[in-house]
């Protein structure tokens, strides 16, 4: 690799800095009296509280997974700060009420959300470290019903649509990382469109993890009812520190009769240091419950950051004639590590899913596809087809594709394809033989291998992913 | 076309290259005027193809000695991409395939580059539409080639069409067309030898890197030189091309060892 391209590899990571603001963070360790207290903060009814010691009794019996293609130390679950709150100075009723630091660090992510907010006309629910501190459009929003808003606000104004949906997709034992969310979940967005709405604009929330030792824990649910739709935008950003900060969401979809949700998904977590040190684990849980008949679960995501990636955005397909997505670019880049993939459960008849995953994999990173296409006996006609490209960039990486299929009903079609390619010092050179750098040659080739997974995000989405993505590539072939 | 006193544009000496190595290069000298076409042929394993590509500042070559002036350039000082923004072209003998990058993309990109080198306007996606239509013409070729991932899948005569269509758009000083020819059925061949000879013109000049006649044959050249084990021990006209197609290579052998070896 030539010097110019190494120091471009080595590019600090653009948005690691802390933001000073005052923290309340809870005791580190995890008992029944650090849940108690959360919920005691959050003034959660009873409830809430029995679901997290429920889900903290499953946790205890569980281990931490081991099957993934992934390495990295033993977490110490007890050194771990369940709760962190910027400290509330008073009730903020708009934008100008907001902290002008916290402002500040928007604008250093290039995230002007006010801007954002009323030039794009995107809804903005900004969760930083842990708490909703501001929630705009909520108001046009609520004139067609829709409900947006931090679920730990909607435990107290739509208890019952809480209690009826939270765990209804992923129960509180589902898995060692959702159990634990479960458990400590300090908060996340709540969104509710009811029958026959159309969301008029694409709702979406920032992420951002704060405070350095303390677990992000949040929870997103979103229901769509009997013919409406949906398209939720989630991007993420995270600061650098040099120890290990462990992230597990858990997010669940619900969508009745012909109904429609769009997910998508552009994070980029800090990944760790050009030698692996430091970076966010992120192991998260997302399924959808296509649940209605004619339904529809859509998840689009593109993965650039963490040190860790644990993530099989996942569709359960109830419904009669639903169907699941799944688009997905992963890249990974140093000493990054990604197992993600999908799983599609036909149940319903004449289900159809899609999955079309593209792994880009440089530096001495890891990547692994893994996938699960299971027909159950009812899925009378059901149909999957699975697309999973790999592309290697250098000769230190590895890319793995674990696919699954199960098929219990004679009626069915699935396909699955798989290519690997490499971007070659040849097709460099011959870019550059017509005057184009490699710099300019690796964003061309690689935005051509994701073409039909960027063609599924919304627009501004898509230009900040490919952005997104040179950016993580640079010099990265040479 | 032999010009009187026109410019230089390519002067090359004593040029030694190798690979992993071992040398393959082993001192060439070679000057092109401004409005020139050079044929270089020889045998396979002589070396013609690697000079073609370190002309082009392949990295897999090291050079180990002499010198390439380009117009006013080091051109050894200059990584490929800056080799071509000046001007010097390579017609690859295979061209590489790029998946998922539709070829009007990668067309204009190209193009735009040599054109802000030059200190000329970027064409926009309809201007350029419209410009790389009227070239395609030259070339007989599809409208539905524009839209298709750059060279996958392409028989090899639309490969190289794909080339000598980049040569018409980027308009180089020095074009190098790296056996243009193998792989072409007779119709191709006229396609791309008539192609060639509308953008070669008293400002430019060519380097045709060949193994057979045939080529020559349609693209006449001013100057023919046979390369044996990274040398050109032997320059004639035309004619020896046709010399070379009735003896084939062995006679030079026989004849232009000792001579070499005088020399040296």
């Amino acid at each position: 690799m030539s010097a110019v391209l190494q120091s471009l590899v080595n590019q600090p990571y653009k948005h690691g800095f802390v933001t000073d603001i005052e923290s309340d963070i809870a005791p580190k360790g995890l008992n029944e009296e650090i849940i108690r207290l959360i919920s005691t903060k959050k003034n959660e009814p009873e409830w809430l509280l029995s679901f997290r010691l429920k889900a903290y009794e499953k946790w205890l019996t569980m281990s931490e997974p081991e099957w993934q293609n992934v390495h990295y130390p033993k977490i110490d679950f007890q050194d771990i700060s369940y709760y962190s709150a910027p400290k509330p100075k008073k009730k903020l009723a708009s934008m100008d009420e907001v902290d002008p630091e916290l402002l500040r660090t928007f604008e250093k992510l290039g995230v002007p959300m006010h801007e954002r907010a009323a030039l794009a006309g995107v809804a903005v629910d900004v969760i930083f470290d842990s708490v909703s501190v501001a929630t705009t459009y909520k108001q046009k929003l609520a004139e067609v019903g829709i409900i947006f808003c931090s679920i730990s606000e909607a435990v107290h104004t739509h208890p019952e649509l809480i209690q009826k949906y939270l765990g209804s997709v992923v129960p509180v034992g589902d898995n060692y990382f959702a159990a634990l969310n479960s458990a400590v979940f300090t908060d996340g967005s709540f969104c509710f469109i009811p029958k026959g709405v159309k969301c008029p604009m694409d709702l979406s929330t920032y992420f951002r993890t704060n405070t350095e030792g303390s677990g992000q824990f949040e929870r997103t649910l979103i229901i769509a009812e009997e013919g409406a739709s949906v398209s939720y935008l989630e991007g993420c950003t995270a600061p650098r520190f040099d120890t290990n900060q462990l992230h597990a969401a858990v997010v669940e979809l619900i969508a009745l009769d012909n109904a429609d949700i769009k997910y998508s998904t552009v994070q980029n977590w800090y990944a760790g240091d050009e030698n692996g040190v430091g970076g966010i684990y992120n192991f998260v849980t997302k399924r959808g419950l296509a649940k209605g008949v004619n339904s529809r679960i859509s998840w689009t995501q593109v993965e650039t950051g963490s040190a860790i990636t644990w993530k099989y955005p996942s569709c359960i397909l109830r419904g009669d004639n639903s169907v699941g997505e799944f688009y997905s670019v992963a890249v990974t880049n140093n000493y990054q590590q990604a197992d993600t993939g999908t799983k599609m459960i036909h149940i319903g008849k004449n289900t159809r899913s899609t999955i079309v995953s593209k792994g880009i994999t440089a530096g001495h990173s890891n990547s692994s596809y893994r996938g699960l296409v299971r027909i159950a006996p009812t899925a009378e006609g059901a149909r999957n087809y699975s697309q999973c490209d790999s592309m290697l960039i250098g000769d230190q990486c590895g890319a793995h594709t674990f696919p699954y299929i199960q098929v219990h009903n004679n009626s069915a079609k699935v396909e699955h394809e798989a290519s690997t390619s490499k971007i070659g010092e040849d097709q460099l050179f011959y870019f550059s033989q017509r005057g184009i750098d490699a710099e300019e040659a690796v964003s061309m080739i690689i935005n051509g291998f994701c073409k039909d997974v960027f063609q599924q995000l919304p627009m501004e989405f898509a230009v900040e992913a490919t952005k997104l993505l040179s950016f993580k590539l640079e010099g990265s072939v040479g | 076309m032999i010009i009187a006193n026109s410019p230089t544009i390519l002067s090359v000496q004593g040029l030694r290259a190798s690979i992993n190595g071992t040398e393959i290069l082993k001192g060439i000298d070679l000057t092109v005027r401004s409005g020139e076409i050079h044929a270089i042929m020889g045998l396979n394993g002589s070396g013609k193809s690697t000079f073609a590509k370190v002309l082009a500042g392949h990295s897999a070559y090291e050079v180990t000695g002499g010198s390439i002036q380009f117009e006013d350039k080091n051109l050894l000082e200059l990584p490929p991409e800056e080799r071509a923004r000046a001007g010097l072209f390579l017609a690859f003998q295979y061209p590489i395939e790029i998946p998922g990058v539709a070829n009007t993309q990668f067309l204009r990109l190209a193009y735009n580059t040599v054109q802000t080198q030059r200190g000329k306007e970027e064409l926009d996606p309809l201007e350029f539409d419209d410009f790389v239509r009227e070239k395609m013409k030259l070339l007989e070729m599809k409208p539905d080639f524009l839209d298709r991932s750059v060279n996958e899948g392409f028989s090899g005569g639309e490969k190289k069409r794909n080339e000598i269509l980049q040569m018409a758009l980027l308009e180089p000083r020095l074009s190098i067309l790296d056996e243009t020819d193998s792989g072409l059925d007779i119709d191709a061949l006229k396609i791309v030898a008539n192609g060639v000879n509308r953008i070669t013109n008293k400002d430019n000049a060519t380097i045709l890197v060949t193994h057979y006649q045939r080529l020559l044959d349609y693209i006449v050249p001013d100057f023919v030189h046979v390369m044996q084990a990274g040398r050109i021990v032997m320059t004639g006209g035309k004619e020896l091309a046709l010399e070379l197609e009735t003896r084939g290579y062995d006679w030079i052998t026989a004849n232009k060892q000792p001579a070499a070896g005088v020399s040296a």
